[in-house]
């Protein structure tokens, strides 16, 4: 566009006004357009849990493929991933346990096992109120008995009604949850004789009745 | 010859100045309060889901913690939906006969994904992380609104640059005890109901964000390079 109009004799008034006036309409337009604009809001790329359309099944996070073993994940220690030793169920554990796993332990137990066990471990908690079957106490002489890698197989694989909880908690976290069992076990049978001496009068003195697990 | 514009026009040239003026505010002012309203944030309005969960039954009422569902919230960038899987782990044996759950159970079944709308969604030029916000004392209810009392779920804040920044501009204004992150009843402290840490009662946020920011080393982040990498 020229602005010829604008050479000819006298007050240049019209140039510059012609000159606001476009620049006043290219402001309006750019501020129109600009809320339009999109460039990268939307990116080409996949993000964890976005839809696909280019796979059949419309994922685009992808299983591996059979036999696929991903780094850090090549389990060749027995008993750290089957609770076994030569095939045979360990009560041992494979890492020594401090009070930081347990501690850990108890409040992996507290997201992923109490909505059913209960706090204490007695098999009463929320869901079974609402009509779950009822699992079996941690209390009974057979669970008291048996070896932790029980505890870490039925995590893992499942058994009757509950499912796996391999999905969700790390095969170390499951060794740490069956040491916090045990915990349990101890708490619920456990006399005032157990507690180390200074401890035991804090015990007397505090004499809430409540079980370690309790406190929510 | 006769003048064109008779005096008045002067005056209306002045008034229609002012009034291009008070326009153009009273434009920026609309513009702004669309920009901030539900309408266009989608802040408080609920989506269509293929099932109707409700985060006030199962995190409220049956108690169950975020990360049951929101298994990777603490160790990676995204807290993402829950598996069928996990849904099942429970519904496999109470309300198996609802037909609210069939499409979990045909998911089950058939191995296709539930897809949940998304309600909380950064353009992608943002980068945010769970897991650092998690680990230093930001609980979900602050960003995410009183999730455990919602019989469908909604959003709540702008999520835009402005919301990030007023919490990373002063982080101790909403800091908590990590111990509470998790809890979706947190409240901050009054002095009617005070919050313990460590001992020491505490009966207002300035004194104990004050106290938090120094325990767990809180940055100021608002450099451009920590969300626009
Ligand atoms: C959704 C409810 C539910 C959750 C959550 C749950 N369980 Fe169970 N659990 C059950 C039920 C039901 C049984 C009884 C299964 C049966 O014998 O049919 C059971 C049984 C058990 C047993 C006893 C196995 C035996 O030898 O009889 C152990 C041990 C156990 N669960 C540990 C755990 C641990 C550890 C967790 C947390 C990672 C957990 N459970 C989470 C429901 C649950
Ligand atoms: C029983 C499983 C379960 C539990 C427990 C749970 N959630 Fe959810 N959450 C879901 C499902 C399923 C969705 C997707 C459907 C929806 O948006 O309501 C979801 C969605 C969300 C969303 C919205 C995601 C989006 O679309 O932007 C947020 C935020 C959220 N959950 C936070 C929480 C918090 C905080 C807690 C703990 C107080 C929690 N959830 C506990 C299952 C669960
Ligand atoms: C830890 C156990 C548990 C898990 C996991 C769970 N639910 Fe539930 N859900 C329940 C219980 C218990 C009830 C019914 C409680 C009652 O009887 O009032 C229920 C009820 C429901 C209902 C009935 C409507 C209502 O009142 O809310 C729907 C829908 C539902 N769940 C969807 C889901 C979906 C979707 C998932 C997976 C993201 C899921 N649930 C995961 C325990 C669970
Ligand atoms: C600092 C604020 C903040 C905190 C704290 C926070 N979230 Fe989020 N959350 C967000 C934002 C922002 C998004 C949107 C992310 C995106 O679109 O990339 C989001 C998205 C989500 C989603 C949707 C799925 C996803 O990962 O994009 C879920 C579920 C969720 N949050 C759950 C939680 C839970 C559970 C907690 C507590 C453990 C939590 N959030 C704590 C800000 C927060
Ligand atoms: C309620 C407070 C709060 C809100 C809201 C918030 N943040 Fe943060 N953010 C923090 C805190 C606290 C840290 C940790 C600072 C530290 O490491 O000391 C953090 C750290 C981060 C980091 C990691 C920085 C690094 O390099 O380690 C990123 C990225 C981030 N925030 C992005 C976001 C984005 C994007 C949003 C908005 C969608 C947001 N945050 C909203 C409090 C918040
Ligand atoms: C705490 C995180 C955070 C920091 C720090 C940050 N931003 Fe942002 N920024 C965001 C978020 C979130 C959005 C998206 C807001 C929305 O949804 O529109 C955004 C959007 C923007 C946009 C708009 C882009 C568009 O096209 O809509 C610009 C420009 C921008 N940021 C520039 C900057 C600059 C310059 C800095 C440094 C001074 C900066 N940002 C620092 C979080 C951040």
């Amino acid at each position: 566009m020229q602005f010829v109009e604008g050479t000819h004799a006298g007050s240049t008034a019209p140039l510059a006004r012609r000159r606001l006036q476009m620049v006043v309409c290219l402001a309006g337009l750019a501020l129109t357009l600009s809320g339009c604009r999109l460039d990268m809001h939307v990116q080409p790329k996949y993000l964890p849990d976005w839809p696909s359309k280019f796979f059949s099944d419309g994922r685009s996070d992808r299983p591996p493929v059979p036999g696929t073993v991903a780094r850090e994940d090549l389990r060749i220690d027995e008993l750290m991933y089957s609770g076994t030793e030569n095939g045979v169920l360990s009560n041992r554990f494979p890492f020594p346990i401090t009070r930081a796993d347990l501690e850990r332990g108890r409040e992996r137990y507290n997201i992923y096992c109490s909505p059913c066990h209960d706090y204490a471990g007695t098999g009463r908690g929320m869901i079974v109120q609402r009509g779950f079957p009822q699992p079996p106490s941690y209390m009974l002489p057979r669970l008291r008995q048996a070896p932790v890698g029980h505890f870490y197989q039925v995590m893992t694989n499942g058994i009757g009604a509950m499912y796996s909880y391999s999905a969700r908690v790390s095969p170390a976290d499951r060794w740490r949850i069956a040491a916090y069992i045990r915990v349990l076990q101890m708490s619920q049978n456990a006399t005032v004789q157990d507690v180390p001496a200074p401890e035991r009068e804090r015990l007397q003195q505090a004499s809430t009745g409540q079980t370690p697990g309790q406190a929510q | 010859m006769a003048q064109i514009f008779h005096r008045s026009s002067n005056m209306i040239a002045r008034l229609s100045i002012a009034g291009a003026v008070i326009l153009l505010g009273a434009l920026t002012v609309i513009l702004y309060e669309i920009a901030l309203s539900p309408w266009y944030t989608n802040e408080r309005v609920t989506l269509q889901q293929p099932v109707p969960f409700s985060h006030r039954h199962h995190a409220g009422e049956l108690g169950i913690d975020c990360r049951y569902c929101h298994t990777a919230v603490e160790k990676s960038w995204y807290a993402g939906v829950p598996p069928t899987q996990t849904c099942m782990t429970c519904h496999s044996q109470i309300w198996t006969n609802a037909d609210m759950l069939e499409p979990v159970r045909q998911s089950y079944r058939t191995g296709v994904s539930l897809q949940w709308n998304k309600l909380n969604e950064l353009p992608e030029f943002v980068y945010f992380n769970h897991s650092i916000h998690v680990a230093k004392g930001i609980g979900c209810t602050t960003c995410h609104g009183p999730i455990a009392t919602e019989p469908m779920t909604y959003k709540t804040g702008t999520l835009y640059m402005s919301w990030c920044l007023e919490c990373h501009r002063d982080p101790a204004k909403f800091v908590r005890p990590e111990s509470e992150v998790f809890n979706p009843f947190y409240a901050q402290p009054t002095y009617g109901a005070p919050v313990t840490f460590e001992g020491v009662k505490y009966t207002d946020q300035a004194t104990l964000g004050s106290v938090l920011v120094k325990k767990y080393q809180l940055q100021t982040y608002q450099y451009c390079s920590t969300c626009h990498r």
